[in-house]
């Protein structure tokens, strides 16, 4: 039975296909806000109100020919999507939504789990750099040194921005971290600087534009993805778009009070409170353009990493009046 | 680590086929190098197997965005060839199509300029509101994108109150718009920061390139035909040329939104002083041995046609020099010491219409890089000697 149940645990709910499930919905939900803000309809036609759109473009994408380039490193190539569909598969685990019972702690929620998320939170960017220097494309590996540049950059002020409200309620544990918020909401608001940190990091992570330099197609075509096709690209685009939601359920758990109220109410206000943070991302795709790798670099250190600082600085000092 | 990375000839930042090839250093370019070539259609050769008013519209099929400027641009050649002046209904109704041209031409590059900075919203938008323009000029002409109004000694097609109307209505709209755009593209920080001092080329570099158009312009050059050497209905118009002092691609997006606000007043002057009478005289079939030069101020910049006759009823010799073709030594010095994300900027920034620039294809030699012009009997009797010696090749190399 035990068995059973990690099983379902970890391919059904909240594993593989809920995550599949919903990093889709949230997908639509972001491409019709995006389309929305720009006087466009999104999908409309693959289901009701287009919400399979993303479902069958995966699927289209999976029946596509699959093309290993000659030159590059053939088994590097092919289980990089595998390995970083993984990753972020296992981060979506950790988020206290299934883990909210403080008092019986499921096996993904432990001391030290915030660290532990923002650790597989990284690697899909250096699976990234590692699939463009693979594919050995000119374009791809010009698009994975700029991964790499740009992880410089917006790392710091992520960690350090994530990281704050956790000082403030002294655990390293999700759980923990979100039930100290909804003891005392009134302490979420001196975290909002961090939050607005967090949020513009979290959309270079993901890179979506302003900061999709990795894979600007009107410089270097398809930047990182240039070689990949079929099957491999699907995956890594599911992959992008777990991120997305685990990345949003994780600013939702540390900066929005968690999710309250055992396993229903707590997937729903999950639900709104991640497409609350999805739409805030959408927002800055929709009025934002492109920026250039060098002046990434240089807003992170001059403005992202002061504003992290001043942020700790805050809950230092909070921390000192609070009883 | 230098390396050449090729842009193109097919490549999603540009719509149609050229060759550039960037040899950069990291994200720096240090020399750049376009090959043209990939798009040559023989347009010139066969003008001079067809009459007069055929070549109306063929020249029309120069481009597919400034159609009528090259039409008009022959049509007045050919008219000085010919000694026929139009009536003045029928030139109002030119130059009409024209400005309306120019602001469809205009919204397009914005919205390209939008896309190629990754600022698909803005994109989303002028795409959206220059449908509004190709509505007119289908009101005006029956087509959208080649529109086929001129024709020798006039215009083809009239226009009553109704129309007029519209139009005016339609400015009206389009105006507001635009406002809303130069507000955007000065303010929007991220877009600034893309474009300001991006692609410069000072003043004298201007000159001495020979940059046409809202490229020279944004150099602070007040050049442009229409004030410089005003041709039909433009010496009785009231409107400014709008120049920018920033040398960036910001000062052409500057310009551009300026010659947009130029346009709409043009358009709103054309129709209210329109004159009542013909709009069209009868051209003759032939024209006299004589040659003729006729400048036009297309969306891109200065157009120039070159026709000689020789008597008969087709042209000897039709040349065609496009606003592209004169604004490309100045991009190579604009690429130079740039970024590499700053590549489709640059090169999206003199609105290249390719396809209007393809008087000539010349062979490289992948090998040597050496380049040569062929005739077309050579190339083919190269062709068969290759066909006889050497088997089809399996495996071919790609060949950067």
């Amino acid at each position: 039975m035990a068995v059973l149940r990690t099983i379902l645990y970890l391919v059904v709910y909240p594993g593989l296909l809920f995550l599949f499930i919903y990093s889709t919905f949230c997908e639509w939900f972001d491409r019709k806000v995006y389309a929305r803000l720009q006087n466009r309809m999104g999908p409309t036609h693959t289901g009701r109100f287009g919400l399979l759109q993303p479902i069958a473009d995966f699927v289209k994408l999976l029946a596509k020919e699959d093309v290993v380039p000659e030159a590059a490193d053939k088994r590097l190539f092919s289980l990089l999507p595998i390995f970083g569909l993984a990753v972020v598969s296992t981060a979506g685990l950790l988020l206290p939504v299934w883990n909210f019972d403080l008092a019986a702690p499921g096996p993904t929620s432990f001391s030290g789990d915030i660290i532990v998320l923002l650790y597989l939170l990284s690697l899909p960017t250096l699976i990234l750099f590692l699939a463009a220097w693979a594919s050995t494309n000119i374009f791809s590996t010009i698009g994975g040194s700029r991964v790499l540049t740009m992880l410089f950059g917006y790392e710091v002020p992520l960690f350090l921005s994530v990281l704050s409200p956790a000082i403030l309620a002294n655990s390293w544990r999700l759980a923990e971290i979100a039930a100290f918020y909804q003891k005392k909401p009134l302490l979420i608001l001196p975290n909002l600087l961090g939050f607005l940190v967090a949020v513009i990091a979290v959309q270079a992570k993901l890179e979506r534009t302003p900061f999709d330099i990795p894979h600007a197609e009107t410089e270097i075509v398809g930047g990182t993805f240039t070689e990949y096709s079929g099957k491999k690209l699907a995956l890594f685009r599911l992959m992008m778009d777990i991120e997305m939601v685990v990345s949003a359920g994780l600013l939702a758990a540390v900066f929005l009070g968690g999710f309250p109220g055992g396993a229903l109410i707590g997937f729903v206000s999950f639900v709104i409170k991640t497409l609350f943070v999805i739409f805030l991302l959408a927002l800055l795709r929709a009025m934002t353009s492109r920026i250039r790798i060098d002046q990434v670099v240089t807003f992170a250190w001059k403005y992202l990493a002061p504003l992290a600082v001043l942020q700790l600085l805050i809950v230092i000092l909070l921390k000192g009046i609070l009883p | 680590m230098k390396f050449q990375i090729p842009i193109g000839p097919q490549h999603p930042a540009l719509k149609e086929p050229i060759s550039l090839r960037m040899t950069v250093e990291g994200e720096v370019i240090r020399d750049a190098d376009i090959r043209l070539g990939y798009n040559h259609r023989g347009l010139e050769k066969l003008a001079e197997d067809k009459t007069w008013i055929q070549n109306i519209y063929l020249t029309e099929r120069i481009c597919g965005i400034c159609s009528h400027s090259h039409a008009t641009c022959y049509v007045q050649g050919v008219e000085k060839l010919m000694e026929i002046v139009p009536p003045k209904r029928g030139l109002y109704i030119r130059y009409l199509v024209s400005e309306l041209e120019r602001i469809h031409s205009h919204l397009l590059w914005l919205g390209v300029a939008g896309h190629e900075a990754g600022f698909d919203s803005f994109f989303m938008y002028t795409w959206r509101d220059r449908e509004i323009v190709m509505d007119l000029l289908e009101l005006i002409s029956g087509n959208r994108v080649h529109y086929a109004i001129n024709t020798l000694g006039g215009v083809r097609r009239d226009i009553d109150e109704g129309q007029k109307a519209k139009i005016l209505e339609g400015i009206i709209t389009l105006r507001k718009r635009s406002e809303y755009y130069f507000h955007i593209g000065a303010n929007e920080p991220s877009f600034v920061a893309r474009l300001a001092g991006v692609g410069l080329l000072t003043k004298e570099q201007a000159v001495s390139l020979c940059a046409v158009g809202p490229m020279a312009r944004a150099s602070g050059i007040t050049r442009d035909v229409r004030k410089e050497d005003p041709y039909a209905v433009y010496d009785e118009m009231d409107f400014e040329v709008g120049t920018a002092e920033s040398c960036d691609v910001l000062g052409r997006v500057v310009v551009r939104v300026k010659e947009l606000l130029e346009s709409y007043k043009l358009c709103e002057q054309i129709l209210h002083k329109l004159p009542a009478g013909d709009i069209v005289v009868k051209a003759p079939r032939k024209a006299k041995p004589n040659e003729a030069v006729s400048r036009y101020e297309a969306p891109r910049g200065e157009n120039i046609h070159y026709i000689k006759s020789n008597g008969s009823d087709k042209p000897e010799r039709l040349k065609v020099r496009a606003p592209t073709l004169a604004n490309y030594p100045a991009t190579v010095e604009m690429l130079k010491n740039g970024f590499i994300a700053d590549i489709p900027l640059i090169f999206a920034a003199i609105d290249p219409c390719i396809c209007c620039a393809e008087r000539t294809v010349s062979l490289v030699n992948i090998r040597s890089g050496e380049e040569t012009v062929v005739r077309l009997s050579d190339l083919r009797r190269q062709a068969i000697e290759r066909h006889k010696n050497a088997p089809p090749k399996r495996n071919a190399v790609w060949p950067f």
